[in-house]
């Protein structure tokens, strides 16, 4: 996600440095909130996790690897103003110190990385937790969603941005669509591991978690253990579902919005989009007279396709999958 | 009667989950005496240390330094004339340079300039570790750090200094360094450890803490050498050493 | 992404380039960029200029073109993305090797080429003559708020001690047999990063009551007095200026 220059129009950039600097303002108002004068030696600390933990390297399938993003871990350990402002730093130093993203597009990568993983994140967060058990079980579960919707709510957020201030005249619907579906892979390690470094932390100092300050003793040592594969399982249904909300969010408002971008000259070819190459692409002239329902199924679709090619390639890739390792560590 | 350097009366403090810490613990130290604090680990030294310059206020008891009770008002004072060297170095030397941590103190007293340069250069000039200025506290051996951590505290030109663990993770040449180095500095110390040799070699009386309360305070060869003591608060001298050696050496000048 | 991150990219040296004050050097790179940004995509001869500028940095700075040439490793994966774009754009079409491509995906492609390359460029010279401490000197000069600075210091003071921290854990699995190749079996690793918060939210809460002991009261003292000189400004502004003319004839043709 680290998009280098050019990547997206000068006024793109612009603007949404603009926008960045003024809500990581806002961020740091929440945030001298959130630790007062604690907060430079702990939100520093803190970045220095975020940067260490985007290094490691975490198994997905057939020993490739990815690593943290960090986004709506951050906002839940910490609070979402610190969450984004450290996030945020993070971004920025990785741009001025190790040359990882551009310096001109740092609006938009501060906003795609850190501002919105980490408010919307917590806001998934905060909302799951509602229809989840008071526990250390429940708060474990609402991180998970959270995490793997931050992911794909980053890459709608560039894809937004590529309709305004696209590099090339590809059409909205594609970039989505690919941005979306690729995301909702990452997004479900992403879930996995920020699920499991919270409930690491609630085990060891549960007054850490700042998304779980609401929970008492009781409440967190009546927590029960998520089998690892259950969860793997949930993360896909939720995966799903995400993919059939964001397609309905894709139906509307995007269309809305490159009407704003066509009629403000924003995008020159606006005019090829519509026909895009997706298969996905444009459900509304498909000729499925419920728009909803077939947006649905096309994301509910997507993802599954993405899953069984993704699925394909690792036992191609793997031969035979899993039992490798568990047989080293038997034997 | 002169005026104690540091007066503990009565000090009380329960952690956030309720465990006692401290209970009712009380003793003085004289101007220029160096005292060891000997405990086992959970003793509450740390947390009593804390207490000395107001990072943890008590729940009931009081502190004074060299007469100034600690107090809201007091506090930036207190913090100056006490400066304490924590366990890990690391956690002390927070700035990108050795000469900027030094100055991280006095800058905080409002010195600035060439006023503040020469707090820096003394401090350092101290812990004979001028010529570390310009370094990154990341690279330096453990013996190092913990000389700059004690010219951090010293810059502020306290009255007590207070060293938690100052020995822990250091090599032997760098705890013989320490050693000599304390010795010449007439600071009131008071060194929290649970170094016994090294607790003998510098500091003539020792107080040892105990769940929270004072339970001995006398001359260091005499509490080292009173075996049942120690072993009733899981503190033991090194294999090898012969506590009848201690009254012995120590005869003369006790 | 993350692999080029465990190196610093500075390279010690005593040239022009080493020696210009680091607020100065930081706006020059990004009056730079943003001139490469705002450079017309059909403007072919401008960026060829804008080449030539950079170059001239990187030869002051005693660079190693291989090494800028490597350290580029880190925008491959949007560069690859920059690949398709022929492939996915509509409009008009161009047959290339016998294959149609759009026109304006092929600009599109060289574009952002050319920006990420000139821009993570300028980063690389950026970043590879100046020490991090100087870079923070840098955004402190320039005002960037106290919070933000002393964050990212404090960020660089701890990050080889937390690496290192998660280091050894890593190796005390790996000596246990841990060999994790699937998303099931990352609980260990996932764990030792909680343990790595845990222990990096203490460390915050020591570091604070260390600075507390030394009187600390929520802002950090200035320690820094210097400032650029208007002949070091001048100096800097040489090549940013030259890529905004370059750029503006871009514009204008």
């Amino acid at each position: 996600m680290h998009a280098p220059d050019g990547f997206l129009t000068a006024a793109t950039a612009v603007s949404t440095g603009v926008l960045s600097a003024g809500l990581l303002g806002l961020a740091a108002r929440k945030a001298s909130d959130e630790l007062d004068d604690k907060q430079i030696p702990l939100a520093g600390l803190a970045a220095a996790f975020v940067f260490a933990g985007q290094m490691v390297n975490f198994p997905v399938a057939a020993g490739t690897s990815g690593h943290l993003l960090g986004g709506a871990l951050a906002a839940i350990l910490l609070g979402p103003g610190v969450g984004a402002l450290v996030v945020a730093i993070v971004v920025v130093v990785q741009a001025l110190v190790f040359a990882d993203g551009g310096l001109t597009a740092l609006g938009y990568n501060t906003l795609n990385m850190a501002i919105v993983p980490a408010f919307g994140g917590y806001a998934v967060f905060t909302f799951a937790r509602k229809f989840l058990p008071s526990t250390a079980g429940g708060v474990v579960g609402a991180t998970g969603i959270a995490a793997l919707a931050s992911v794909v709510l980053s890459a709608t957020a560039f894809s937004i941005e590529w309709l305004f201030g696209a590099a090339a005249p590809v059409p909205f619907d594609t970039v989505f669509g690919a941005m979306v579906s690729v995301h909702l892979l990452i997004g479900i390690g992403e879930a996995v591991i920020s699920a499991m470094v919270v409930s690491a932390v609630l085990a060891a100092r549960p007054d850490l978690v700042a998304g779980a300050r609401d929970l008492d003793r009781v409440a967190l040592s009546s927590a029960r253990k998520i089998p690892m594969r259950a969860f793997v399982v949930g993360a896909l249904v939720v995966s799903l579902g995400v993919a059939t909300v964001v397609s309905q969010f894709a139906s509307g408002d995007p269309d809305g919005l490159e009407r704003v971008a066509e009629d403000e000259g924003f995008v020159d070819t606006a005019e090829d989009h519509a026909l895009g190459n997706s298969v996905f692409a444009d459900y509304a002239t498909s000729g499925v007279g419920n728009e909803s329902l077939s947006l649905a199924i096309a994301g509910a679709g997507g993802t599954l396709l993405t899953l069984a090619v993704g699925y394909g390639v690792f036992r191609t890739v793997s031969g035979v999958p899993g039992r490798r390792a568990a047989h080293e560590l038997a034997g | 009667m002169t005026v104690p350097a540091l007066e503990v009366a009565g000090l009380t403090f329960c952690y956030p989950n309720g465990h006692p810490a401290l209970e009712d613990l009380s003793f003085t130290v004289d101007v220029g005496e160096r005292v060891a604090l000997l405990g086992p680990n959970g003793a509450g030294k740390t947390t009593l240390a804390l207490h000395l310059n107001g990072i943890h206020r008590a729940e009931a008891g009081s502190i004074a330094v060299a007469g100034t009770e600690l107090t809201d008002t007091t506090l930036p004072e207190i913090r100056r004339r006490v400066g304490m060297v924590f366990q890990d170095a690391d956690d002390q030397l927070f700035m990108p340079t050795v000469g900027e941590d030094v100055a991280f103190g006095p800058s905080n007293l409002g010195l600035k300039g060439t006023e503040r340069d020469e707090r820096v250069a003394e401090a350092l000039a101290m812990v004979q570790a001028a010529e570390f200025i310009e370094r990154s506290p990341h690279h330096l051996s453990g013996g190092e750090k913990r000389r700059i951590a004690l010219a951090t505290v010293l810059a502020m030109r306290p009255d007590v200094i207070v060293m938690d663990e100052p020995t822990s993770g250091l090599d032997p040449a760098g705890r013989r360094e320490l050693a000599d180095l304390l010795q010449t500095l007439d600071h009131t110390q008071l060194l929290i450890t649970h170094d016994l040799p090294f607790a003998l070699e510098v500091c003539p009386r020792s107080i040892i803490v105990s769940d929270g309360r004072v339970v001995a305070d006398g001359p260091t060869p005499a509490i080292l050498a009173d075996t049942a003591l120690l072993e009733a608060h899981r503190l033991e001298l090194p294999f090898g050493f012969d506590p009848e050696f201690l009254t012995r050496r120590h005869r003369p000048a006790a | 992404m993350g692999a080029g991150h465990a190196h610093r990219l500075h390279v010690p040296g005593d040239t022009i380039v080493h020696r210009m004050a680091p607020e100065a050097k930081i706006v020059a790179a990004f009056a730079f960029v943003l001139a490469v940004a705002v450079t017309p995509r059909r403007a072919v001869w401008v960026f060829v200029l804008h080449g030539l500028l950079l170059a001239c940095w990187i030869a002051r700075a005693g660079l190693r073109p291989s090494l800028v040439v490597k350290r580029l490793a880190v925008i491959a994966p949007f560069v690859t993305f920059a690949f398709f774009l022929p492939f996915l754009a509509g409009g008009a079409t161009t047959e290339v090797l016998g294959v149609s491509l759009s026109t304006e995906g092929l600009w599109g492609t060289w574009n952002v080429l050319t920006k990420s390359v000139l821009g993570a460029t300028t980063s690389i010279v950026l970043a590879s003559t100046t020490p991090v401490a100087d870079i923070v000197r840098g955004l402190e000069r320039l005002r960037v708020p106290a919070l933000v600075t002393s964050v990212i210091s404090f960020m660089f003071r701890y990050l080889d001690l937390i690496t290192a921290d998660l280091g050894r854990m890593r190796t005390a699995m790996v000596a246990r047999g841990h060999d994790a190749r699937w998303l099931w079996q990352v609980k260990p690793i996932a764990s030792s990063a909680g343990a790595m918060f845990v222990r990096s939210y203490e460390r915050g809460e020591r570091v604070h009551a260390a600075m507390l002991a030394r009187g600390f009261d929520g802002t950090m003292p200035t320690l820094d007095d210097r400032r650029a000189s208007p002949a070091e400004w001048r100096m800097a502004a040489i090549v940013p200026m030259l890529a905004a003319v370059a750029a503006l004839g871009g514009l204008l043709t």
